[in-house]
């Protein structure tokens, strides 16, 4: 007999979790009293804040395609995961967060740091559970991890109460492999296959559209082999970005409101549409009535509830698209399209011309957001991860980041987080320590976490921190540019020293104010060992084009 | 808009009714009524939704509550496609008891199913339509209280949930 918190950690072990990120607390501690004995075989890593901690696991989970594992105290450390699990929920990550619980008798009695976690983040939640028996404890531990990492994976809670932590029971672990009501993969209709074949091999201007559904199903392969048999042209969506390296001959851009101009233009001149993956976003989309009318779709989606909800289609191919794409390029011809391809290069070159150009060259003026990602890329490693707040910089980085191999990109899409990434590059890079880890914040977003900047100097994660300075929030301040008539209604920051802030953690830091000195301080920060801060201080008042602005048809995207 | 019969088929699962319901408040639906029973299947409950929206509506709520973890399955059918009742139980007070209300219960084919010294109860089982013409009828006799129960359904379609679960995939 053991008791119930050491069930919690031996529970854990038994998933094969390597990292735990937390912070402890009243309803917890049990649990923690029981991880000062297992410090060999599963890591802590103490965050300053329950944010931090879930953002990190977060991070942890999107660059391994393993479940991030959170562990929190009642009450306020419960809520303060509630942003994490909305963002995990939108953006398909595994995560498995243990809570901690007052105990069960004291439950509806607004006992000290009681709330009630499971009814708050019901809808944040794949599924969620409260324990309150220490036999229950091990069999909620094992389907809240086939349930995060199965299907479409998602973020599961489990509430513990302190009582169930405290009695003593049996542990036998039994991995969880199915429940009867869950049923995340179906087995794909060959007939269905033959129906989007026939489709894509008739088309004349077919166009793919691909997601984090790839990197998620691990279909990288899959989706080249397809590309490469039919030479279609290819775009990507935010989170999709890694999922094909961007020198593939069929990769043809970045879909969505600040996407490249050809494939959100030409998304209403393909006539066969095929998404893999993806879901349709409205920042992919614009405005629905005027999207891709025009065009038969083939929807390859795991996922029976994403199908027909914005987009209906023609052909819907559910289940996972690793095997389905593995049976579409079975059934389809090969194929090539090269008069259609041009029409893609013929735009790149337009907007290569009207906005990439003096994104990347800056010759005079004020240091441009998108010449320190150009440099970035000169500098950095093929597997490098790019980590990215919310907002311009995080446009700005996409558009030029690039991409070679998967599971390189990771940020907050769905969910829009502020103050995601400096955790989230903590998270990633403790998954790996020798990989190069480039986080990318803007000054506000930064401010959210910074806090974070002690658990970097803690673990002496080697994060490469880009601060880009704008003194504004920036991504408001352009809209109201454009659609508030220049009324910066409380968008322009008073900024501390954040130089001195770094140093203060011990981190090594320099602010970059000239573009002479901004080649040489990338490639010192790179080549750095350790964790670095890098400060570059942009123009104040950029924008991020191309631009669909909201209500506008992908047609409508402006290049100015 | 059309009015639809949901029947959920769930794990017996604490929370799942609240799982349920907020796919319908997050899009600012309204459930017109709800009840929720064990069904013919040890340790399976069945939830009845009756609920007004569009086609779209339907499909899309539809797949919603079945991705729910702990929901088996979920089926959506038209008026016509269901066999339905509600009950509606109606308080009179005795002195309200008269040849009108004889003939009205003796019309509606509706019971007295409990006589107190200070009221009856009568009961009532029907449509909606039915239960709501009774009540307008029993206003004007100092109605004191009427309540109705949400829908109950048996779909005519033939689907097992059965089969369903013995069918692995």
């Amino acid at each position: 007999m053991i008791r119930g918190a050491d069930i919690v950690v031996k529970s854990l072990i038994a998933e094969n979790a390597e990292y735990i990120f937390g912070y402890p607390g009243g309803a917890i501690m049990p649990v923690y009293d029981a991880l000062y004995d297992y410090s060999d075989q599963i890591k802590h890593v103490l965050t300053r804040h329950e944010q931090g901690a879930i953002h990190a696991a977060q991070g942890y989970a999107r660059v391994s395609g393993k479940v991030g594992v959170v562990l929190a105290t009642s009450g306020p450390g419960a809520t303060n995961l509630i942003t994490g699990l909305a963002d995990a929920q939108i953006d398909s990550t595994p995560l498995v967060c243990i809570t901690g619980q007052v105990a069960a008798h004291l439950l509806g009695t607004d006992a000290f740091q009681e709330t009630d976690v499971v009814g708050l983040s019901m809808p944040g939640t794949k599924w969620n559970i409260q324990v309150r028996s220490v036999e229950e404890i091990a069999p909620a531990i094992a389907k809240a991890f086939h349930i995060a990492m199965t299907g479409r994976p998602g973020p599961v809670l489990v509430d513990i109460t302190k009582n169930a932590q405290v009695e003593f029971g049996e542990f036998n672990y039994v991995p969880c492999l199915r429940i009867r009501s869950y049923r995340p993969y179906v087995r794909i209709d060959q007939k269905v296959i033959d129906a989007a074949a026939e489709l894509i091999n008739t088309a004349e201007r077919p166009y793919v559209l691909y997601g984090q559904g790839v990197v998620l199903a691990g279909a990288e392969e899959e989706l080249k082999a397809f590309l490469d048999k039919t030479g279609i042209p290819a775009a990507s969506t935010l989170l999709g970005s890694g999922a094909l390296p961007q020198d593939h001959p069929s990769y043809v851009g970045k879909l969505g409101m600040h996407g490249n101009y050809a494939p959100n233009l030409l998304t209403n001149k393909c006539d066969v549409l095929i998404a893999v993956g993806m879901r349709f976003d409205d920042r992919v989309t614009g405005d629905l009535k005027r999207y891709a009318k025009q065009a038969k779709v083939v929807h390859l989606e795991l996922d029976p509830s994403e199908i027909d909800k914005n987009v209906k289609c023609t052909v819907a191919v559910q289940g996972d698209c690793k095997t389905s794409l593995a049976m579409l390029t079975q059934a389809v011809q090969t194929n090539s399209h090269p008069e259609w391809m041009q029409k893609f290069r013929a735009l790149e070159n337009e907007e290569k011309e009207a906005v990439i150009a003096n994104d990347l060259h800056g010759t005079h003026g004020g240091l441009h957001m998108g010449e320190v990602i150009h440099l970035i890329n000169q500098f950095k490693e093929d597997d490098a991860i790019l980590v990215t707040d919310v907002g311009q910089h995080q446009m700005i980085a996409w558009r030029y980041f690039d991409y070679k191999k998967t599971r390189t990109q990771v940020t907050s899409g769905g969910l829009g987080t502020m103050g995601f990434a400096l955790p989230a590059a903590l998270g990633a890079q403790l998954h790996d320590y020798k990989k190069q880890v480039i986080c990318v914040v803007g000054d506000g977003g930064i401010q959210m976490t910074i806090q974070e900047f002690g658990t970097i100097m803690q673990t002496k994660a080697p994060v490469k921190v880009v601060l880009l300075n704008n003194n504004y929030l920036g991504m408001v301040r352009q809209w109201q540019q454009l659609f508030f008539d220049k009324r910066y209604s409380f968008t322009e920051l008073e900024n501390p020293d954040f130089i001195k802030i770094a140093e203060a953690y011990k981190i090594k830091a320099k602010k970059v104010t000239e573009r002479e000195d901004l080649e040489s301080s990338v490639a010192e920060m790179i080549l750095h060992q350790g964790p670095y801060f890098l400060e570059v201080v942009v123009e104040k008042e950029d924008n991020v084009f191309p631009m669909i602005a909201t209500g506008c048809s992908v047609e409508e995207v402006r290049l100015s | 808009m059309n009015r639809y019969t949901i029947l959920v088929y769930t794990e017996n699962f604490i929370g799942i009714l609240n799982r349920i319901t907020i796919i319908f408040t997050r899009r600012g639906i309204n459930i017109d009524a709800l009840t929720a029973s064990e069904s013919r299947l040890d340790g399976i409950h069945k939830i009845t939704i009756e609920v007004t929206v569009t086609e779209d509506q339907i499909v899309h709520l539809s797949k919603q509550i079945e991705k729910t973890v702990d929901v088996i399955k979920a089926y959506y059918f038209t008026d016509s496609e269901v066999v339905y009742q509600e009950i509606a139980l109606y308080k009179l007070p005795i002195d309200s008891l008269d040849p009108g209300v004889e003939k009205v219960i003796r019309q509606f084919n509706a019971h007295i199913i409990a006589a107190e010294k200070e009221f009856v109860v009568i009961e009532f089982t029907g449509h909606k339509e039915d239960t709501r013409a009774l009540l307008e009828i029993l206003k004007p006799f100092n109605l004191l209280e009427f309540s109705r129960s949400g829908r109950v359904a048996i779909a005519k379609p033939k689907f097992s949930v059965q089969e369903y679960l013995n069918n692995q995939t």
